[in-house]
């Protein structure tokens, strides 16, 4: 009995958590124009409207170049500042591991204000680079805490071995440990992608015209008219995240087998 | 000692990027909160002046003097440069004291023109505001270099010319309610994610095999997926001729669409949504930690089932209760996106009072003192946080 | 030694990846950025006024989307992250940013002359764009007998539902007093009076809890069209582009409506002021303007267009003798004076 209630609340939960998603994918593929079912027709017109509009497809790249940027900066940056973490001790690794941490804690309106203020001054508002910046900063804690995961699975005994061959500790680094976490780099990468493929409250403050992403198009087109455009974009960046958590998915369980392999 | 200088140079890149990117510019945003800097570049001999004024009369000839010579200089530098200084000092006046904004430029220009006698008789021929102790006192407040009228306007209080601080007038009260608003918001997120989350979490650490797994999927399937289209997802849902209202209707069970949106119910609908994952998934964590030997022992020694619940796996699962709930409470804090688009004015958060004050009305004191205050309230969740898990050693979940 | 030229070469791949994005040469290189404020409106505009300035220059140019606010433009100047070049603003976003000096002071010459455009368009720092009205608007398709007048809009008894207003003290507070039976003559009169905020702020409290702020131009006629309110405020164009353009059934009451002019101004430092002289000369045409109103019926600013227009559409327009009849002119010295104090007031009273 208490046990059939619970399986009843768990699935209505589920349902709960889905059914949004699922109630505005199929919309996007409607041969009318309104938001609600049942659907007069399927069609693909929302999407010809979406890759031939002037505003979302350079949406569509802008977010995929910036994503991949500052994917490409956090895991850069953020790769060898997890190694280094493992390998702190004591209070230099507790501030450290403080900042590196923020991002994910500040709310993203402080991070926005600041940037805003920040950047003016220094011409970076409205520029790829100043939102690369700004979304490299919030991804790198992403990277940073997925790589210090994949390290539990290393064994540092390695690293002693390779100093007995005469490798200093950034060799070691790169030669034995690098190649053992890369799925969780890889992992780490995607997190940052997905980060920013996400964010828009920074790019809705330092972004100009030239920059707008994809979920900062979506957010003006939602103030002024939902269109069923807005729903085919919807509909894809659903897509994108599938896509990236299946990526995660795969990069962690291949991390985890070689961790216990 | 070699090992610990490695490794502080891999982290340098990266913290030095943060430092550039993110540390500094947040301090020096909020170092706002505190500071004060446009007008006493303005007025310097006026704040000069008033400095060694007890603020309980209006000030003598000297403060008025010294008030048109600043006034003539700031409008011939103004002129030069198109620095715009004026209007600048006159808005951070003008927070203080509404009306300044027009009243400090209109006497700067006006007080241009040369004067016989008392430089009090010709200002005071310009506004009446000047015979005001208030108006002199907002100068004085304003002097800096520091100040604490930012953080006193976030708390809704003031401080009059003689120093003393009471409650700001009424019709200027809204930030301690903005506060209180955020928290409740967050408060009820929490609950129900709490609520909803944990017969999800249990089931999907209990159910095993493919049952667990497809749960689980539905749980991280919406954690990937992007704030703005789950915030979108709820507007096509709830509007008024969105899917709810226009099924409801077909099904006959309402006559007219409810509204649904554009209220405190929809921000916390979707909210509840956007957060639950992340209370799921540290109880789901928190919950295959448990050992499951341990309630079995408890009803085979003859307890209920609610007893043995309640005296064993609450306690052990607490934790990981804690801990979700502050997940969810410290993003619920600072959204900004979701109830600006569901949301009426009634129920805009903290976060949207920071955007308003900094981009559409120049502020940015004020902005960075209700920074400060959000800022106050993650980190002393961070604290709690830092706490509770401190009872879960690493190794645990 | 290897590794360091690994970790170099991770470094420049970052860089250059960062680099090789378009837009990085900084605020110098940018293109030219107009902004206006979106929907139909600014859809309009794009067909008749951006497309054709970017096929006839062959240039790109940006669009943006704002809605309203000096402080807004306060702010981007003040902080020094403006990277927006020409802006449309409303009349007293003209007079208050002209006397902050936060917009270029124009060259006329450069754009035709000031004696091309009607003499209500002329300003040192703006050129006008177009002349609207705020009107009532309803769906006939819901409501077969709409209010005629603002004291009908208030009269939540006979006509009952949400009522959409501008989120904003101007228009609000004139209409308000309008609806408590002051004379358009006498609105701003009153309003100059501490009594007379009291009174329009006394009768919008009597319908707070169905009123319905919209931000955007674009929202009254969306939230007419989805039911979402019964009535609402509108710009008068939005409305006839709903109905032409998605065969809506929108009525507009034309009584005593609000009548205003919106003007082009350079941002101050703008480093594409010669582009946007340019922008500015080609859609002061007459020629051009001319394919403004058929796409959304507001009136437009330069000298000889109307002869240009289609005699069935200059009913539509605010300028039409009839609409301009008990129309209340908005007085923008007014709001020159007061828009601060009496928006923050309104702020506040709107947030409680």
């Amino acid at each position: 009995m208490g046990r059939a209630v619970l399986w009843a609340a768990g699935v209505l939960v589920a349902l709960f958590l889905l059914a949004p998603i699922v109630a505005i994918v199929p919309l996007s593929f409607s041969a009318g124009s309104f938001l609600f079912y049942p659907l007069p027709g399927l069609s693909l017109r929302w999407y010809q409207d979406f890759f031939g509009s002037d505003f979302w497809l350079p949406a569509l790249w802008n977010s995929l170049g910036i994503g991949a940027a500052a994917a490409a900066l956090a895991t850069v940056l953020g790769t060898p500042a997890a190694f280094g973490l493992w390998r702190a001790k004591g209070a230099f690794r507790a501030v450290a591991m403080g900042v590196v941490l923020a991002p994910m804690v500040v709310p993203v309106i402080v991070v926005a204000v600041a940037l805003l203020l920040a950047f003016g001054p220094l011409g970076l508002v409205a520029t790829h680079t100043g939102l690369v910046v700004a979304h490299a900063a919030l991804g790198a804690p992403f990277v940073v805490v997925t790589v210090l995961a994949s390290l539990e699975g290393f064994d540092p005994v390695q690293l002693r071995a390779a100093a007995a061959c005469g490798a200093g500790p950034l060799r070691a680094f790169f030669r034995v440990c690098l190649p053992q976490i890369a799925p969780g780099v890889a992992a780490g990468a995607v997190f940052a992608f997905a980060t920013s493929l996400d964010e828009v409250v920074v790019a809705l403050f330092v972004a100009g015209p030239a920059q707008r992403t994809l979920p900062r198009q979506m957010f003006s087109g939602l103030n002024d008219q939902i269109s069923l455009t807005t729903t085919a974009a919807a509909a894809m960046l659903v897509a994108f995240s599938v896509l990236l958590l299946l990526a995660v998915s795969w990069l962690q369980s291949r991390s985890r087998r070689r961790a216990s392999g | 000692m070699k090992r610990t200088s490695a490794a502080a140079l891999l982290t340098a890149p990266l913290l030095l990027f943060l430092l550039l990117s993110f540390v500094a510019p947040i301090g020096a945003f909020l170092w706002r909160a505190a500071s004060d800097s446009e007008v006493a570049p303005v007025l310097p001999r006026t704040v000069a002046v008033l400095a060694a004024w007890d603020g309980a009369a209006v000030p003598g000839e000297d403060a008025f003097a010294a008030l048109v010579a600043d006034l003539r200089e700031a409008r011939a530098r103004d002129r030069e440069t198109g620095a715009g200084s004026i209007p600048r000092a006159a808005a951070r006046l003008n927070a203080d004291r509404p009306g300044f904004r027009g009243l400090l430029p209109m006497t700067a220009r006006r007080a241009e023109a040369a004067f016989d006698g008392p430089a009090r008789d010709a200002v005071l021929a310009i506004s009446d505001e000047w015979n005001q102790a208030e108006t002199w006192g907002a100068i004085r407040r304003a002097g800096g270099p520091l100040s604490s009228f930012h953080v006193l306007t976030a708390l809704d209080l003031r401080q009059d010319a003689t120093g003393a601080i009471r409650a700001a007038p009424e019709d200027q009260s809204v930030f301690r309610a903005v506060l209180l608003r955020s928290l409740w918001i967050s408060l009820l997120v929490t609950a129900a994610c709490l609520a909803l989350g944990w017969p999800l979490a249990w089931l999907i650490a209990t159910a095993g095999g493919r049952a667990s797994t497809l749960l689980l999927g539905a749980v991280m399937l919406p954690f990937w997926i992007s704030l703005v289209v789950r915030t979108a997802a709820w507007m096509v849902l709830l509007q008024r001729e969105g899917v709810v209202n226009v099924a409801l209707r077909g099904a006959g069970l309402i006559e007219s669409p409810l509204p649904l949106m554009m209220n405190r119910f929809a921000v916390v609908l979707a909210m509840v949504h956007i957060l639950l994952p992340f209370m799921v998934l540290p109880l789901v964590a928190t919950f295959r930690a448990l050992d499951p030997r341990l309630p079995r022992a408890a009803a085979s020694l003859g307890a209920a089932p609610w007893r043995a619940f309640l005296r064993i796996t609450l306690p052990l699962s607490l934790p990981g209760v804690g801990a979700g709930c502050l997940l969810v409470f410290i993003q619920a804090l600072g959204f900004y996106v979701t109830p600006a688009l569901l949301g009426g004015p009634n129920d805009q958060m903290l976060a949207w009072f920071v955007g308003f004050y900094a981009t559409r009305s120049v502020n940015w004191g004020l902005a960075a003192a209700l920074s400060l205050m959000l800022l106050v309230a993650v980190g002393l969740c961070v604290a709690l946080y830092g706490r509770l898990a401190g009872f879960r050693r690493p190794g645990a979940a | 030694m290897m590794f360091r030229r690994d970790v170099l070469k991770a470094g420049l791949a970052a860089g250059a990846a960062a680099a090789t994005l378009p837009g990085t040469a900084g605020a110098q290189g940018r293109d030219l950025t107009v902004v206006s404020w979106g929907g139909a409106y600014q859809d309009a505009q794009r067909e008749v006024y951006f497309r054709p300035f970017q096929q006839a220059t062959r240039s790109r140019m940006l669009e943006e989307t704002w809605d309203g606010g000096i402080g807004v433009l306060r702010s981007r100047i003040a902080s020094g992250a403006n990277t927006w070049d020409v802006v449309q603003v409303e009349s007293e976003e003209l007079l208050i940013g002209a006397d902050e000096g936060l917009f270029e002071p124009l060259d006329w010459a450069a754009i035709g002359g000031r004696d091309a455009y009607i003499p209500e368009a002329v300003h040192d720092h703006g050129v006008g764009a177009i002349l609207y009205s705020f009107i009532i608007a309803y769906d006939r398709a819901r409501m077969a007998q709409g209010p005629a007048n603002w004291a009908d809009f208030f009269d939540t008894a006979r006509f009952p539902g949400k009522r959409g207003m501008r989120k904003g003290p101007k228009t609000t507070l004139e209409m308000a007093l309008m609806a408590d039976g002051v004379p358009p003559a006498q609105v701003y009169q009153v309003l100059g009076t501490a009594a007379g905020v009291d009174r329009a702020f006394r009768k919008l409290d009597s319908i707070k809890a169905d009123l319905a702020w919209f931000e955007r131009g674009a929202q009254p006629p969306q939230w007419l069209a989805s039911g979402e309110v019964a009535l609402t405020v509108a710009y008068n164009g939005r409305i006839s582009a709903a109905n032409a353009t998605d065969g809506r059934n929108f009525a507009i009451v034309w009584t005593n409506n609000i009548f205003t002019l919106d003007s082009w101004v350079i941002m101050k430092g703008s480093p594409n002021k010669a582009r946007a002289l340019e922008f500015l000369k080609f859609v002061g045409r007459p020629e051009i303007q001319a394919g403004l109103p058929p796409k959304i019926p507001y009136g437009v600013t330069a000298k000889g267009v109307n002869e240009r227009l289609p005699a069935d559409l200059l009913p539509d327009l605010p300028t039409a003798p009839q609409n301009l009849r008990d129309a209340l002119h908005l007085g923008d010295r007014f709001w020159l004076d007061n828009l601060d104090r009496l928006t923050q007031r309104f702020n506040t009273w709107v947030s409680r």
